[in-house]
């Protein structure tokens, strides 16, 4: 199997810092005025989203970019996809154009796991059903290093869709690395108790309090309606139990940060104002992802 | 026509037979089982150092012939299973069209007797089409052949259905077989619900989409006075519920497949098309339990659930792949390798789970070496060394998760109404 980047799982304490170490190299390009390298020039990287996607696509364009190399998109409406093309011919076809890599988002878990055993191309994924998302995880965490100064002995909050995110999975991975104390909060139809074995130190809460008091870090995760395949939880109560608020905060840590994957929802997953609180850090999550993606393809490719 | 298998270790569970002898198979039927056996012009097989046995039942195959030849057919089905030593098979009626009727029933018969090498005999669906809610014509069909009833992988989910199959199939003597798997709380699931699942992110099937439904089952067993069987059956609760029922005195039995008393879902390799199946591989404990209601006998028959899928529909996210692996040749080769080495039961309980115990399901006329019994026999060793080559399947298909295995023990020879039909 090449070596891409499947998942955090897979990823040990050292190979996580030296991509957030690498990471941080490239966050002062991202001011400059000339922003272009040339450490992956005539490297060709294939962006396949088969889920839409924004910021996530667009960071991995401007990354590739950055770096040099060469990058297309593909998505999936327009594409022979839609003309019922199965996964693996698709990505076999592509492949037979000899990218350097294959960036994948896909809305089943495990797909690009699948096509990594068939494919001689590193693949990176960009996300994967409710599995993983594995740079999400690590902007997330170049984003707490550069507020807080350090990633051990957290206390980190993750509230929400715990069940339906693979924003979720991979932080845990990533943070229990570190020794982070991670408190998974939401309804219980979407925190199965099974959660609590993927990686140790995590603890599950119904209560977002519970949650919130002494943290250092509050993730809050988008309601995923289209991940929802029936009702688990009454939509109309959703904000008034698990939406995060001003008045929230005052248990949290002094210092503490509030974090968001987005595309953020105000008013269902938390208040307008929390999203422009000055303890908020959504604006830099998004700046790092460019920072962070060119570490990994640097790291794939380079 | 006639056939000497020479100093085997006959073992004939039906007639409490257990000892080194010679079996004669003449003009299609069991002649004897004694010392220095012999007749003119007879094929001569030497057995010695082999386990003769009754010939093998598989009460549950999946052929795909009508509709689906290019995942498996019945003659190559029929092959598989002669290479896994089984001589009777019972396919599923989840063909196309659905084994529903007298004429699909006659048109399986009618092919099978002429490209088949082993026996096989039909299950006819409970409804109509398996849609659930009009009853298929299960007289008719049991007068074609079929020797049971079940829609498998659709499971009747109407209750008031279920019950009134239950009393149709009880006044013509058929068995009711179900998949039990409540539809509602398996929706969506491909996997096993636990730890594997939720740390995958793939859908759970909970363990109690399969109690619900065997609970509701045997109340209804018991209300209609039906004889029931559980299809593979894969939880602690549901072996429990079963074995309960048993020692009321129900006519209830189930069967396990050697992929549920040998795999869980943390043997899985992520996201392994080919050990995806239903009812998913469940907990180490749950296998645990399967394995000790085989021991003690809540469970009393091994089948396979042989589900051929072509490569194509495997190679696919592992969502979007169907469920089932195929089984008929390894079956053998696992009981003997997790329940017979380990201790866990003797070789006589083994060929018991493949003889006298579908065969008190089915009820096929088979399963034993009384003479004038229809001339079926297996042949097989407890220590040839052997690897399974998938690639090498008479199959059509190629979805198993014991490619490359090596066992212990496997299938030697395989004799069908006298005449071998297989040899390795």
């Amino acid at each position: 199997m090449p070596a891409g980047l499947l998942g955090i799982e897979e990823l040990d304490r050292a190979a996580i810092e030296a991509l957030l170490a690498r990471a941080k190299d490239f966050q002062p390009l991202q001011s400059q005025s000339l922003k272009k390298l040339d450490t992956l020039r005539g490297k060709m990287i294939v962006n396949l989203f088969y889920e839409a996607s924004t910021r996530t696509r667009t960071s991995f364009e401007i990354a590739a970019k950055r770096l040099g190399a060469d990058a297309i998109s593909i998505t999936a409406a327009g594409s022979s996809v839609s003309k019922g093309e199965s996964l693996v011919d698709t990505l076999n076809t592509l492949a037979a154009m000899r990218p350097d890599a294959i960036v994948m988002r896909h809305s089943a878990s495990g797909a690009p796991h699948f096509l990594a055993r068939h494919l001689p191309t590193p693949i990176i994924n960009a996300g994967d059903g409710t599995h993983e998302h594995p740079t999400q995880a690590l902007l997330d965490a170049r984003t707490i290093l550069d507020r807080l100064g350090r990633l051990d002995g957290l206390r980190v909050a993750i509230i929400g869709d715990i069940a339906h995110s693979r924003v979720a999975r991979s932080n845990v991975h990533l943070l229990s690395r570190f020794g982070a104390e991670i408190v998974l909060c939401g309804p219980a139809s979407l925190l199965p108790a099974e959660l609590a074995h993927l990686a140790p130190g995590v603890r599950l809460t119904g209560d977002i309090r519970d949650a919130i008091r002494d943290a250092d870090v509050i993730m809050m995760l988008r309601v995923q309606l289209e991940r929802q395949h029936e009702a688990s939880f009454p939509a109309s109560e959703y904000f008034t139990f698990y939406g995060l608020r001003l008045e929230h905060l005052d248990l949290a840590k002094p210092d503490a940060i509030v974090m968001h994957p987005g595309p953020i929802n105000r008013g269902r997953e938390l208040s307008s104002e929390v999203a422009d609180f000055q303890r908020s850090a959504i604006l830099n999550q998004v700046e790092n992802g460019v920072a962070v993606r060119m570490a990994v393809l640097e790291k794939v490719i380079g | 026509m006639s056939i000497v298998v020479k100093n085997g270790r006959v073992i004939d569970p039906a007639s409490g037979t257990d000892r080194v002898a010679d079996l004669l198979i003449v003009d299609g039927r069991i002649a004897g089982v004694a010392p220095n056996l012999s007749s003119p012009h007879a094929e001569i097989f030497d057995a010695t150092g082999l386990v003769v046995a009754p010939g093998f039942i598989d009460m549950h195959v999946h052929l795909r012939q009508p509709g689906f030849e290019h995942a498996e057919t019945i003659e190559s089905g029929s092959r598989a299973a002669a290479a896994g030593g089984f001589t009777s098979i019972c396919c599923m009626p989840n063909t196309k069209p659905v084994n529903d009727s007298a004429t699909v029933t006659s048109y399986i018969v009618e092919h099978a007797r002429r490209h088949a090498v082993v026996n096989v005999h039909p299950i006819g669906a409970i409804t109509k089409g398996s849609g659930g809610t009009e009853l298929a014509a299960i007289g008719a069909m049991k007068a074609a052949g079929a020797v049971a009833i079940s829609d498998d992988g659709l499971p009747v989910m109407n209750a008031r259905v279920m019950r009134r199959a239950m009393e149709f199939a009880r006044s013509y003597g058929v068995p009711v077989i179900n998949h039990c798997e409540d539809l509602d709380l398996s929706a969506g699931g491909d996997m096993h619900e636990g730890v594997r699942s939720v740390r995958w992110g793939l859908r759970g099937i909970p363990a109690a989409a399969e109690d619900v439904m065997v609970a509701r089952d045997l109340l209804l067993a018991e209300l209609t006075g039906a004889r029931y069987h559980v299809a593979h059956v894969s939880t602690r609760r549901a072996v429990a519920m079963v074995a309960a029922a048993r020692q009321r005195g129900l006519p209830v039995t189930a069967e396990a497949t050697p992929h549920h008393f040998t795999l869980a879902d943390d043997d899985m390799p992520p996201y392994d098309s080919n050990y995806k199946m239903k009812p998913p591989l469940r907990s180490t404990g749950d296998r645990e339990a399967v394995i000790e209601g085989i021991v003690s006998g809540a469970v009393s028959a091994i089948a396979t659930d042989h589900a051929p899928h072509p490569g194509s529909e495997k190679m696919q996210e592992f969502e979007r792949c169907p469920f089932g692996v195929i089984g008929l040749e390894t079956a053998v080769a696992l009981a003997l390798e997790h329940l017979v080495h380990p201790g866990r039961i003797s070789l006589g309980r083994m060929v018991e789970l493949f003889t006298t115990g579908p065969e008190a399901v089915v009820r096929l006329g088979r399963g034993t070496l009384e003479p004038g019994a229809p001339g079926d026999a297996t042949i097989f060793s407890t220590n040839l060394e052997w690897t399974y080559d998938v690639n090498q399947s008479f199959s059509r298909s190629r979805n198993s998760p014991f490619h490359q295995c090596t066992f212990r023990g496997g299938p030697v020879a395989t004799i069908v109404d006298g005449e071998f039909v297989w040899k390795r």
